[in-house]
């Protein structure tokens, strides 16, 4: 068959996508368990962090032993057993219409389109009770949507730590928001005075002379749109339509 | 058995993917601020490099020439995604690290350079070593690049602190620069300059000469 015919064209052509299709798929298949239990791993990692719990060169499964993971209902702000907690996966549940409720423009101040009813909690516990409580939040900024966890110590007044998983953040600018030392600029802060949610992040550097300084973070430079973005997804998350309910509850002690 | 060396060593110095044929610049800009990323971005591609000079040889008779260039570039993807799954599997803090360039490795220029320059015309064994040889020659440049870079901007050689860094307490203060992508730039301009100091038959012809100024005398 002359190499330049229509037929032998053809055949090359089907003959490669074939091989190729099924060395492609049979390598993506037998090695999706690693890569699921790798993403597992990373997020327990990203958990811990979050929190400021990560210790290095101790493994991450027994670190992640004294974590509790639970179920909330966000309408009411209480525990949930509705539904199991360790398989629930709230990204997926957030785009499943029985599972989540649209908000309107006005409550979407994260640009979440949908929020899940339930909320995957994460609560670490030690002898005298609650030591820390981790949220997961998320929150468009400047390209897509972040995706993190806040972490609140046992007076579930001030930060214990911040970090976002997944972000397509511009580097070197919105990016930032991996930064390890404007991360740690959180650690500390008071997310709630006496007025109600009082943390924010602001443009430009604290003035901590300023009153309220002790619950304002720092804008990331260059990247007004992210800023804007965490700041919002902070109030949401934070606010009466995310968590205060929950936080609230928590409090008294009747989650 | 000269060959062969030849064929593995030559882009190295003499014909350096980087330095000379200035190809792959993206991807030597953006993983080089640490040495460990540097290196698993080079051992893929070099990988990749091999193994899709390999296949195309050993089917070059068979591919019409008027869907070459598809051809290869359906092994190069293929052998990329095989190599991106593995990372994910078994190396997945250094896969999120690279994230878009190991796939982007199906546009480096080296790869589909070599196997339409070489693999086409040539037999599967030396193609398989040219594609070794190649990717050597990227790696040289980028393992260069990741040192400078990831010693003077953050004080580390493969990961260790060598250089204790201000912010922690130490006497260096680090180079922010050297993290940013336009350093890898400078850099790579000063290999190319050191490296045709060194071999002038690499120096270029200038494509046109500036001619003289006209004199005064002459204008009138």
């Amino acid at each position: 068959m002359a190499n330049e015919s229509v037929t032998k064209t053809f055949v090359v052509a089907l003959t490669l996508c074939i091989v190729c299709a099924v060395v492609v798929s049979s390598a993506a298949v037998s090695l999706r368990p690693a890569q699921e239990a790798n993403k597992l791993l990373d997020l327990k990692t990203n958990i811990l962090a979050s929190a400021g719990l990560l210790e290095e060169g101790v493994d991450v499964e027994t670190q992640f032993e004294k974590i509790s993971v639970k179920l909330v209902d966000m309408e009411t702000g209480r525990y949930t057993t509705e539904l199991d907690a360790d398989t629930y996966d709230q990204r997926k549940a957030s785009g499943n219409p029985s599972l989540s409720v649209a908000l309107s423009a006005s409550e979407d101040i994260a640009k979440i389109k949908r929020r899940a009813n339930f909320a995957k909690v994460y609560v670490v516990e030690n002898a005298q009770g609650l030591e820390k409580v981790i949220l997961p939040i998320k929150g468009y900024g400047l390209w897509s949507t972040l995706y993190g966890f806040i972490a609140l110590e046992s007076d579930l007044k001030t930060v214990a730590g911040i970090g976002f998983y997944e972000h397509t953040e511009t580097p070197g600018l919105g990016g930032e928001v991996d930064n390890p030392k404007w991360k740690a600029s959180w650690v500390g802060k008071r997310a709630y005075d006496s007025d109600g949610l009082a943390l924010e992040v602001i443009k430009g550097k604290v003035d901590l002379a300023r009153a309220g300084a002790d619950s304002q973070i720092d804008g990331l430079a260059g990247a007004t749109l992210t800023t804007r973005g965490v700041d919002n997804l902070v109030k949401y998350w934070l606010g009466q339509q995310g968590f205060k309910p929950f936080i609230d509850n928590l409090k008294t002690g009747e989650a | 058995m000269s060959k062969t060396k030849d064929i593995l060593l030559d882009p190295i110095a003499s014909n350096n993917p980087i330095a000379l044929q200035i190809l792959g610049i993206c991807s030597a800009l953006a993983v080089t601020t640490s040495m460990k990323v540097a290196f698993v971005m080079c051992l893929a591609l070099t990988i990749v490099s091999a193994f899709s000079n390999l296949f195309v040889s050993l089917i070059r008779h068979h591919i019409p020439n008027s869907i070459r260039i598809i051809v290869q570039m359906t092994i190069i993807a293929s052998l990329v995604i095989m190599v991106d799954q593995v990372l994910k599997a078994v190396a997945y803090d250094i896969s999120k690290q690279l994230s878009v360039f190991v796939g982007l490795i199906i546009t480096n220029c080296i790869v589909m350079g070599r196997c339409e320059a070489f693999a086409m015309k040539n037999p599967p064994l030396p193609s398989f070593y040219d594609g070794i040889g190649n990717g050597i020659g990227y790696s040289v440049i980028l393992m260069l690049l990741a040192f400078i870079r990831e010693l003077l901007g953050a004080g580390k050689i493969w990961g260790f602190q060598v250089l204790p860094v201000s912010t922690e307490g130490g006497w260096y203060i680090a180079n922010g620069m050297m993290l940013m992508p336009p350093s890898a730039f400078f850099l790579i301009g000063l290999f190319i300059w050191a490296l045709r100091a060194w071999k002038t038959e690499q120096v270029e012809q200038p494509d046109f000469k500036i001619t003289a100024n006209s004199r005064q005398s002459e204008v009138a």
